[in-house]
């Protein structure tokens, strides 16, 4: 069997979350390629040489590929298809967005989001926003799969894989690149942070997350958000944790002033320690915490961050 | 400029889903069902194109049983001018609806497609990218920003780092997020007016397409419990148990 494995990537660094990814791949076993496709990226084909568990990386560096496109990126997936028998991409912006583009390419149906790896053609995934979870037999011969990387344990990275420049330019000339609006940040990214503090509607406004601030510092933690906080303005939308924003699972989930929807619940019920901070003893988000704490979150921010 | 929306009919969002007793899948006898959010954002953008001149004529598309035609007219009483349901008693996965998609699209000519970016019941995310790929269309998905200019349409997209902007060639498919916009509700003329308006019943087995289903659900189960931990009187014992108990800060 032979799997390929889309990395995710900004064209200057390897995702840590296509290491879950892999992973994922080694579950359902063979051999594993890599590969990378974007401009001037040689050195995230250098990090994936390093993946443990992949024999081969495949790097299509082409200014068709600079913005990872999903016209022009399917096409080469598409060619590169019929050497696998399976091809894999974490279910992240890039994965979602070009993925199914291949799959009907391909005539396959695609499995999205799995969580888990029962055999190589039967997989785990959540539906109706984590409150089932279904398991699903492809009856395709050929699989087109994404990931839901928090469900797996990173692979090392020790590797030294073979890498092998393709001389690939698929531009499907119907679509370009505009702008991007990136949140810049000190911070570790929300989805791969060891620790996350989130803050909900009961933070009131945007200028109060700066209490979240401090605390962040201290923990090396990346600050989150309720959909309601995002609805309501108070922060952007990239800061959104729950089904519909982005799915974490850190050490430690610190939510503060959430009540705890179902909709949160689905994007942080993974975590391995949650904390809640709310001053409504009904709140839901007591009842999957592991640590509550009825307290007015005013008070209680700055009193947990100078004992920290 | 026409402008083609393909809605599904889903549970409601404030329902809690429930898995039958003997796994086989969700129990969806007499729940309340709806128009998938994400869906309703869609008519919502269409019929604002529409208000603002950019769009001529906006017409819903939804696949499933007889029952899908209840959110077919509320997409109507939405401002929608015509409806076209595919009837079928299965359930189909989405290479199979985008499959149906494309020969309405081949039929209609729609100069944009908008959908949901996926549906809250199967949560696949899928059919707006492969339908976009059958008909060889660019794709703006995950869409909180849409503007029509000329022969193109930029669209303004959620992505993991903050947001993207791509221009794409028309005709192009979107697909919505939350934050495109916020839907409006139905007032009852709306309502009434919607009753009235054309609606094309045509049967999936009538397209020519081979629409076998792709994968077998083996099982459904409910997800893993977690259990309510402790309460904690003060931040000085939560700091304790976090770092003597939980060992997840030093």
């Amino acid at each position: 069997m032979a799997i390929l494995v889309y990395a995710e990537h900004d064209n200057s660094s390897l995702k840590a979350e296509t290491l879950k990814t892999v992973a994922a791949a080694q579950a359902i076993g063979g051999d594993i390629h890599l590969l990378v496709a974007g401009h001037n990226c040689g050195g995230v084909a250098e990090e994936a040489a390093k993946v443990n568990g992949v024999s081969k990386v495949l790097v299509a560096d082409n200014a068709a590929y600079e913005h990872q496109l999903a016209e022009n990126v399917s096409l080469l997936v598409k060619d590169l298809a019929g050497d696998y028998d399976a091809i894999i991409a974490t279910a992240l912006t890039t994965g979602k967005n070009f993925m199914p583009r291949v799959a009907a390419l391909l005539d396959v149906a695609q499995i999205s989001d799995i969580i888990g790896v029962e055999s190589a053609d039967t997989f785990v995934r959540p539906i109706y926003a984590g409150n089932a979870i279904a398991t699903v037999q492809s009856l395709d011969a050929k699989k087109v799969i994404t990931v839901r990387a928090t469900a797996f344990d990173a692979v090392a990275t020790d590797g030294s894989a073979e890498v092998v420049a393709l001389d690939s330019a698929t531009d499907a000339g119907i679509s370009s690149h505009v702008s991007d609006e990136l949140t810049e940040s000190e911070r570790p990214d929300l989805g791969a942070a060891p620790v996350v503090i989130s803050g909900g509607r009961g933070m009131q406004n945007g200028d109060n997350f700066k209490l979240l601030e401090g605390i962040a510092d201290k923990l090396g933690a990346a600050i989150g958000a309720s959909r309601a906080a995002v609805d309501a303005g108070f922060v952007p939308n990239d800061m959104q944790v729950g089904q519909t924003g982005k799915i974490v699972a850190p050490d430690l989930y610190i939510a503060v002033g959430i009540s705890g929807a179902i909709q949160h619940l689905a994007g942080m019920k993974d975590s391995k320690v949650i904390v809640a901070i709310n001053k409504d003893p009904e709140a839901p988000i007591f009842q999957v915490a592991d640590y509550g704490l009825v307290a007015d979150l005013f008070e209680a921010l700055p009193e947990l961050e100078g004992k920290l | 400029m026409k402008v083609l929306v393909p809605i599904k009919r889903v549970i409601d969002y404030n329902v809690k889903v429930r898995v039958k007793p003997d796994n086989s899948d969700v129990d969806l006898a007499n729940v309340k069902m709806a128009i998938n959010p994400f869906c309703e954002i869609a008519v919502e953008e269409a019929v604002r194109l529409k208000e603002a001149g950019t769009a001529t004529e906006v017409v819903v598309v939804s696949i499933g049983d007889k029952k899908c035609q209840e959110q077919i007219r509320t997409a109507l009483a939405l401002g929608a001018d015509r409806a076209i349901h595919i009837e079928t008693e299965e359930t189909l996965d989405s290479l199979n609806i985008a499959k149906l998609l494309q020969k309405v699209v081949e039929e209609e000519a729609p100069q944009l497609v908008i959908l949901g970016k996926q549906s809250i019941d199967s949560d696949n995310n899928q059919t707006g990218q492969m339908l976009a790929a059958l008909t060889g269309m660019p794709q703006g998905t995950f869409a909180s920003e849409v503007k029509v200019d000329g022969g193109k349409v930029n669209v303004t997209r959620e992505v993991d780092g903050g947001l993207q902007t791509v221009s794409l060639n028309l005709p192009a498919i979107v697909t919505t997020d939350l934050r495109l916009n916020e839907p409006r509700y139905a007032k009852l003329p709306d309502i009434m007016k919607a009753k009235r308006k054309p609606l094309d019943v045509k049967a999936a087995a009538d397209f020519g397409i081979d629409l076998s289903p792709r994968s077998t659900l083996v099982k459904v189960a409910p997800p893993a419990e977690r259990s309510a931990g402790i309460t904690v009187e003060t931040i000085d014992e939560l700091v304790e148990k976090l770092k003597t108990e939980a060992k997840v800060i030093s």
